[in-house]
């Protein structure tokens, strides 16, 4: 037989000046299985806490319901605290009389009252069937997975490799690099893109740490945090024939770097749709420069060589536009816009830079002055408006647009259109996101785990985002967040064993008709049907305690720990003032 | 099939809402800690996700006397869990048609996203469905039979 003890706080008077505490207390002393019950001011407080441990120690308690604030503030306190006088912590259950009572019905202190006690006698309904369990602890693989050679990919390798952990680095291109390689120069110091990428590529080959996978994709993923298993297939280098070579490698944890692409022009029909000759995307232009930097020579246009005079540069293609296209800001293009048409006017001396754009946004450090500063010395003169058409005209591409800040309409012929086009989700980020099982956003970036305070972590636990697979980004904060995922995955390293909550699933192996619905409603591979042994078992690591299985067993084999459906029955049932059914 | 007016003014409705951790739950939490004021009318199941929702688990609540139910989850695209709330919408939609053969009007069960910052939002939702219910009048359905 259960023998209760019951704990209900003041609050100060946050709860007592709506809950008449001496009132309940009486009451709970004449339910059955409640061997005590009081109130104190502050139950959180020390000697709040000591009267639960008094209490546990003196009248042999075998669980204890904490009538306090939402479980949210101070669960973890009351378990701590009947925890350190030997009761189990997950015996002791929290009643929310202060949030969702006493806070809410300000006016009406007899039915807070009584709504109290009756969310007491539920909680105790639901304490009373809960079972002593123990924290889950599942080994941990000290070895990492990085996918995406890139600058975001191959800085959580590095950091990884650096701290003495081995990691397999998967880059489906033959080079490392990723979209740093094509770029000409950086904002804001104009340094030479391939100048510092290259010498990274150098450390990381060098790095005995790092296993390198080139012309490679995952193919497979299985396991979970701590304890994953990733099939890599790896392409014979062009020209050869062969099979693909396939590997197994075991890892701990893993980062998911797999960049981002272009919104292709052929999708900007307003624009051409591609079909217009000179005009290209803001990478392309990126390799004119680059070309033109390297020799000396001025930027020439692809169609027929001419030497540019004149280049119309328009940015938010495809971004900010939640009718037709992307509905973000891409949030790099602003910058890279003005130092494409700094580095024009230097190439191309006297050539004519102008930039159509929506707002000029230059959030990350220095861009501002850089900039500015550009826009004041370089003479680029910046129009206020969308274009709303362009096509070929003789020789030349002739853009129309208005000046929305003198209502003036414009036509202009430029000798080249850039296309600063929104940026996308890399091809192949979507079967990523399902193999990994890394949820995506409504725009198909991988998506953080709490946009504030989990920024680095998808869905899946040991599974960790860095770059522009999860947003656009520049290469600072690109870096930065892989050093974020790098750092994530050695605090995990740190330990030997992962502890994890054991409130998961449950199965009776007697009930389980191995029907297996439980298995694909489980958004995190936890079920699997044992065919022999013929029911369904869980995976603790894996479960999340959703309970979608429970609710979709069939004949109730499956359960939550310590949150059964005949706990959530009796919930039910003492909420609408009938008996206790028996158990 | 419509249910014969009973509005009665001394009518006190029962309401179970069911809401997930993340949301709901939540969310129930911050309309107490802005002091929003609704009536005492409901009592609060929690559930780790709108998607565990068991229709027996409404059904129970219906034929114990509840007037109402209702069950809060994350706004699409917000799940926790990545899709337990649209477990939850298909589950409650197939439920409310089957309730609906039965003579049991749709409006006494909702389903409502409501998230952990909406704390307004939830005592608004409160004060509807109390309403909401209390004009329909006390539910009929409920087992009432001695053995």
């Amino acid at each position: 037989m259960e023998r209760i003890g019951v704990f209900l706080c003041w609050c100060g008077a946050n709860i007592a000046s709506t809950v008449d505490v001496h009132q309940v207390v009486e009451w709970l002393r004449d339910v059955n299985g409640v061997a005590h019950a009081e109130n104190y001011m502050y139950m959180c407080s020390d000697p709040g806490q000591e009267l639960i441990k008094k209490a546990i120690r003196e009248k042999n308690l075998t669980n204890v319901v904490v009538a306090s604030c939402s479980p949210r503030m101070h669960e973890k306190t009351f378990r701590k605290a009947a925890s350190l006088e030997g009761m189990n912590p997950y015996m002791v259950e929290i009643a929310n009389v202060r949030e969702q009572c006493s806070w809410v019905h300000q006016g009406d202190k007899d039915a807070a009252t009584r709504k109290a006690f009756n969310i007491i006698m539920s909680t105790i309904s639901k304490a009373k069937a809960n079972n002593p369990l123990e924290t889950i602890r599942v080994p941990i693989t000290r070895r990492a997975l990085v996918v995406g050679g890139g600058v975001a990919g191959m800085t959580a390798a590095l950091e990884l490799a650096e701290a003495g952990y081995y990691t397999a680095l998967v880059e489906r291109d033959d080079t490392l690099g990723g979209k740093m390689r094509r770029l000409s120069r950086t904002f804001p110091y104009h340094e030479d893109a391939s100048a510092v990428i290259a010498p990274k590529i150098e450390e990381l080959k060098a790095n005995d740490n790092i296993k390198l996978y080139l012309r490679s994709d995952v193919t497979e993923v299985s396991g979970y945090v701590g304890n994953f298993q990733v099939t890599i297939e790896t392409r014979p280098t062009e020209g050869e024939d062969g099979a693909p070579e396939v590997v197994t490698e075991e890892v701990g944890g893993i980062v998911l770097a797999t960049g981002y692409d272009l919104y292709p022009v052929a999708a900007m029909s307003e624009y051409g749709g591609g079909k217009v000759p000179d005009v290209i995307d803001g990478l392309e232009f990126e390799e004119l420069l680059k070309e033109s930097l390297a020799t000396g020579a001025p930027v020439k246009r692809p169609s027929d060589g001419k030497e540019v005079e004149s280049v119309v540069f328009i940015q938010c293609s495809g971004s900010r536009d939640p009718e037709h296209h992307k509905p973000y800001c891409s949030r790099v293009c602003c910058l890279y816009t003005n130092k494409q048409a700094t580095l024009l006017t230097q190439q191309n001396p006297g050539a004519k830079a102008l930039i159509s754009y929506m707002d000029i946004r230059t959030d990350c450090k220095l861009t501002e002055e850089y900039c500015q500063g550009n826009i004041e010395e370089k003479g680029l003169v910046y129009i206020r408006g969308r274009v709303s058409r362009l096509y070929r005209e003789g020789d030349a591409v002739r853009v129309w647009t208005a000046d929305t800040l003198t209502g003036e309409k414009l036509e202009i012929d430029a000798d080249l259109v850039v296309l600063a086009m929104a940026i996308e989700p890399s091809v192949g980020a979507e079967q990523i996101s399902k193999m990994f099982r890394a949820a995506v956003d409504t725009n198909g970036f991988l998506q953080e785990s709490h946009i504030k305070l989990r920024p680095v972590e998808s869905s899946t636990m040991g599974v960790y985002l860095a770059g522009a697979a999860q947003y656009p980004k520049d290469i600072t904060d690109s870096v930065s967040q892989a050093l974020a995922t790098a750092s994530k995955i050695q605090s995990m390293f740190a330990s030997d064993e992962l502890h994890q909550d054991p409130l998961v699933a449950l199965v009776n192996p007697e009930v389980c008709a191995a029907c297996g619905l439980c298995v694909p409603i489980c958004p995190y591979g936890a079920r699997e049907v044992d065919e022999r042994a013929r029911f369904s078992r869980v995976n603790e690591a894996l479960c999340q305690g959703c309970g979608a299985c429970v609710a979709i067993c069939p004949n109730k084999a499956c359960m939550l720990k310590n949150d059964t459906p005949m706990q959530v029955l009796n919930q039910i049932h003492t909420f609408l003032g009938k008996e206790e059914p028996a158990q | 099939m419509a249910e014969p007016a009973k509005t009665n003014e001394n009518f006190e409705p029962r309401i179970v809402a069911f809401l997930c951790h993340w949301c709901t739950y939540t969310g129930a939490d911050l309309a107490g800690t802005t002091r929003q004021q609704y009536p005492p009318n409901v009592r609060v199941v929690h559930l780790m996700c709108s998607g565990a929702i068991d229709v027996v688990y409404v059904l129970k609540a219906l034929m114990d006397g509840a007037d109402g139910v209702l069950i809060g989850g994350c706004h699409p695209g917000d799940c926790h869990y990545q899709s337990g709330n649209f477990k939850a919408r298909r589950r409650v939609s197939i439920l409310n048609k089957v309730l609906e053969q039965f003579g049991i009007p749709r409006d006494r069960v909702w389903l409502r996203w409501i998230s952990a910052s909406e704390g307004r939002k939830f005592a608004e939702t409160i004060r509807e469905i109390t309403a909401t219910v209390k004009d329909m009048g006390p539910a009929e359905f409920k087992a009432e039979w001695d053995v």
